[in-house]
């Protein structure tokens, strides 16, 4: 059986630094392809290769048997390669059927749009899909997980072969995530191949047939995932054992370290209540939109509760914007690096002094060489790799500006740590330093409180976990007596 | 991601100095290759004399686009600067003029209550725009639209469209007199920009000014009180519009209600040439002290060369587009 697509010897450098050495590849209709690999793996610059946004330097790819160069998205898409980008681009303003017939719109007479014909044809692809969406709503109402199936259909809707998936599931939340895996499992089924790029191991075991892995540019191996277990995989990716997963080298304590009762915002979460102790890990756990993150932004002053106590350390303390919070030792990690992390145009340096200015300049002038020395710091224990701390926090990895992040809060010796979803998008390695670091953390007597929507992650590192389930709190569970099916049953 | 990732950390990790130089310096270059092709071609060019009159046209605009500065380093942007210029010009005026009829009475006052006042419009001005955009969230243009158009009414009701002439000679001194041989305004534009340079580069507040236009989300949530911080730029720049109305008012022996229209164009435009993001969070303000001081350059090389002043305009107006053009290369290596 011929191959959709097949890769041979890619290689693609930029500003004379290799990105790409020796990309491979080989998809085979009807089925699903898992790409992995770590951060700078260049997993991203073979995709951007393949979707014709990048020349190749060297090397060949072959689409179903015939040699074939792409100089334009556009050439690619005629070819019958589709892909599904991690950061969805839709029209907000504009319906549905609109998005997907964008630029190639049904015309009636006189030059317009045949809208009749265009939402007749939306529909009828969208329902063969068995996508419960209607081609007549503006896209801005969708959720992220409806956008997705929408381009999927758009995809379809060029008679696209080959769908290439960028991290899909980095932004929806587990049960959103199962729908697009039956849709996969239903273009799988219609004889497409699926390319499904991720960091996590446990969607890719559960609904790839094959893997491809990359490392620093390079070709790694491949085989059927049946033939490789979730150890082996790790190894190929990383390249070395990495032992366990999840280190916990923490023990909560009997000292009470943040209490929380009976936190109430009208419509975002309803008496939520929890203490955690000093030492704990505690874990929270829930899908997009089930409230979790209000939580933190209840506690962190960003929102303001109806009601709702404090306790830290056993005294009550109030909390009505983020200064208040840092004040009282509180640190928050937020959910999205970029949107709320980071400053991306200023330097390492002064993202991770960002947090502590009042701190470190009481009289208004900056003292240069505490942030120098406070940044130097930050960099050697968490390991940031970093030319300089002078240059663009843009420039570094994923990993690399989450540990920033991690720096900045750090900076402020902090007493409660608050994480929301600390390791996405982040590779397995730099996920493995980053458990490290929280779980030091929490042994030094620290108190941590994390969401994550990754169910592993929650498992492996929580003590506790309270699981979210539309704005409520659906219980807490210690870790001994919960597992995965579990969370996903309470949280659904 | 990985690929954006090396392309940058190429640009970065490499030993490409040059580059790296030109980055960094471009603009300083590009104003020295310009003087050097002037000086060329006129030998009045590099005299004292036009050194301290190109000086002297640039300081008011220079003083501006340093207030501009603050303004959109934080996203935003001031339109109402020319207007506030006639409008703290007259009002400041109307205390030190020795005419009855146009002045305040009991006037003239002394030239630092004048001066007082001036400035305090400014910044009323500057607070009340700042109120609007941060407390009320409309956004910049329009609330500086609405400003340049209220500026520019009220001080035609205030002085009822007449000029305030006769200002006293202690009050023209900050636009004429000079020390050392040092034109005022120029010395005012050094005192301006020697503080701006230090409160945007060595202090807190400037270091959060970057912060509140890189990212207002990652500010917010390091306990930065963004509202706060957008409210004060425009009072930054309010308060620098009223001080240079009286440079102006001041320089030319009285306040005309038609002071200062389209001010505000050569303001964005020195900011805009010195490399400052419109998008808010990078840029510096030497960057704008050269920009003010290429625009200042390139109208008097060409009055020397004696181009007539509307070929000026096209001027300015392809070597704004051309600057911006070359950061995006620059940046985005398009």
């Amino acid at each position: 059986m011929q191959s959709l697509l097949k890769v041979e010897g890619l290689t693609k450098s930029f500003g004379g630094v290799a990105a790409l050495r020796d990309g491979r590849f080989e998809l085979d209709g009807g089925s699903v392809h898992a790409l992995c690999g770590g951060n700078g793996a260049g997993k991203s610059t073979f995709l951007s290769i393949l979707m014709g946004i990048h020349k190749r330097d060297g090397g060949k790819i072959w689409r179903r048997g015939t040699p074939v160069e792409f100089n334009s998205p556009a050439e690619a898409l005629a070819s019958g390669i589709a892909i599904i980008e991690q950061e969805l681009s839709p029209v907000p303003h504009m319906t549905v059927a609109e998005n997907i017939y964008l630029g190639r719109e049904p015309s009636a007479r006189f030059g317009g749009i045949d809208f009749k014909t265009m939402n007749r044809n939306a529909q009828a692809l969208l329902d063969r899909l068995e996508f419960s969406i209607r081609a007549n709503q503006y896209m801005m109402n969708l959720s992220v997980a409806q956008m997705q199936l929408v381009e999927i259909a758009k995809a379809l809707s060029h008679d696209a072969e080959v769908i290439f998936m960028d991290e899909p599931t980095s932004a929806i939340g587990e049960k959103e995530a199962q729908q697009l895996f039956a849709a996969i499992a239903r273009l799988k089924a219609e004889g497409k191949g699926v390319v499904y790029v991720s960091h996590r191991l446990s969607e890719i075991f559960q609904i790839a047939d094959s893997y491809t892995v990359f490392r620093d540019g390079s070709y790694v191996g491949s085989g059927a995932l049946a033939d490789i277990d979730r150890r082996g995989l790790i190894r190929m990716i990383v390249g070395r054992e990495l032992g366990e997963e999840y280190i916990k080298t923490n023990a909560p304590t009997d000292m009470t370290g943040f209490e929380v009762s009976n936190l109430t915002a009208p419509g975002k979460i309803e008496d939520i209540s929890f203490a955690v102790r000093k030492g704990e890990i505690f874990g929270i756990y829930g899908l997009m939109g089930s409230g979790r993150t209000e939580i933190f932004n209840c506690l962190f002053g960003l929102d303001t509760p109806t009601t709702g106590e404090m306790r830290l350390g056993g005294q009550p303390i109030s909390v009505s914007k983020p200064a208040d919070a840092m004040q009282q030792g509180i640190a928050f990690v937020t959910e999205d690096r970029k949107v709320t992390g980071l400053n991306l145009s200023d330097s390492v340096r002064n993202n991770i002094c960002l947090a502590s200015l009042p701190e470190m300049s009481p009289a208004f002038t900056m003292r240069r060489h505490e942030e120098q020395a406070a940044s130097r710091d930050m960099i050697a224990h968490f390991g940031i790799k970093a030319a300089r701390d002078t240059m663009p926090v843009s420039g570094l990895s994923g990993g690399n500006q989450q540990k920033v992040v991690l720096g900045k809060w750090f900076l402020r010796k902090p007493k409660v740590l608050l994480l929301d979803e600390p390791t996405r998008g982040v590779d397995v390695g730099a996920k493995r330093e980053i458990y490290r670091i929280i779980c030091d953390f929490a042994a030094d007597g620290g108190t941590v409180v994390m969401i994550s929507s990754e169910i592993d992650e929650v498992l492996g590192m929580s003590d506790r976990i309270l699981v979210m389930r539309g704005g409520r709190s659906a219980g807490i569970y210690a870790r001994e007596e919960t597992d995965a099916q579990a969370l996903v049953h309470l949280s659904t | 991601m990985s690929s954006i990732d090396n392309k940058q950390a190429s640009t970065w990790f490499s030993s490409d100095n040059r580059r790296l130089i030109i980055q960094e310096y471009g603009i300083f270059l590009a104003f020295l290759l310009l003087a050097f092709i002037l000086s060329l071609s006129n030998e009045y060019f590099l005299t004292p004399g036009n050194i301290s009159n190109v000086l002297l046209q640039t300081s008011i605009n220079g003083v501006l686009a340093i207030g501009m500065t603050f303004v959109i380093l934080t996203r935003g942007i001031d339109l109402s600067v020319g207007s506030v210029v006639a409008l703290a010009g007259i009002i400041s005026a109307s205390f030190a003029t020795t005419s009855a009829t146009a002045g305040i009475s009991g006037g003239p006052y002394p030239f630092y209550v004048a001066l007082a006042i001036g400035i305090l419009v400014g910044l009323a001005c500057g607070a009340l725009v700042g109120l609007i955009v941060s407390r009320f969230a409309v956004p910049a243009f329009v609330a500086t639209l609405g400003m340049l158009s209220a500026a520019r009414g009220a001080t035609l009701i205030y002085g009822g469209g007449k000029p305030v002439p006769a200002l006293t000679p202690e009050f023209r001194w900050i636009g004429t007199g000079n020390i050392l041989g040092i034109p005022m305004p120029v010395i005012l534009l050094a005192i301006v920009f020697a503080v701006s340079w230090w409160v945007l580069t060595r202090t807190r507040y400037g270091r959060y000014i970057y912060a509140v236009g890189g990212n207002p989300h990652a500010a917010k949530t390091s306990g930065i009180n963004v509202t706060r911080m957008k409210f004060s730029v425009y009072m930054i720049s309010g308060s620098l519009s009223g001080l240079a109305g009286m440079m102006l008012s001041a320089r030319t022996g009285s306040a005309l209600p038609q002071a200062g229209i389209a001010y505000e164009l050569d303001a964005i435009a020195a900011v805009v040439i010195g490399g400052t993001s419109l998008s808010g969070g990078v840029g510096r303000v030497t960057g704008t002290l050269i920009g003010a001081l290429i625009i200042g350059v390139m109208n008097n090389g060409l009055d020397l060369m004696g181009i007539q002043s509307y070929y000026q305009q096209v001027l300015k107006g392809a070597l704004i587009v051309g600057a911006v053009m070359l950061d995006q290369k620059r940046n985005h290596g398009l």
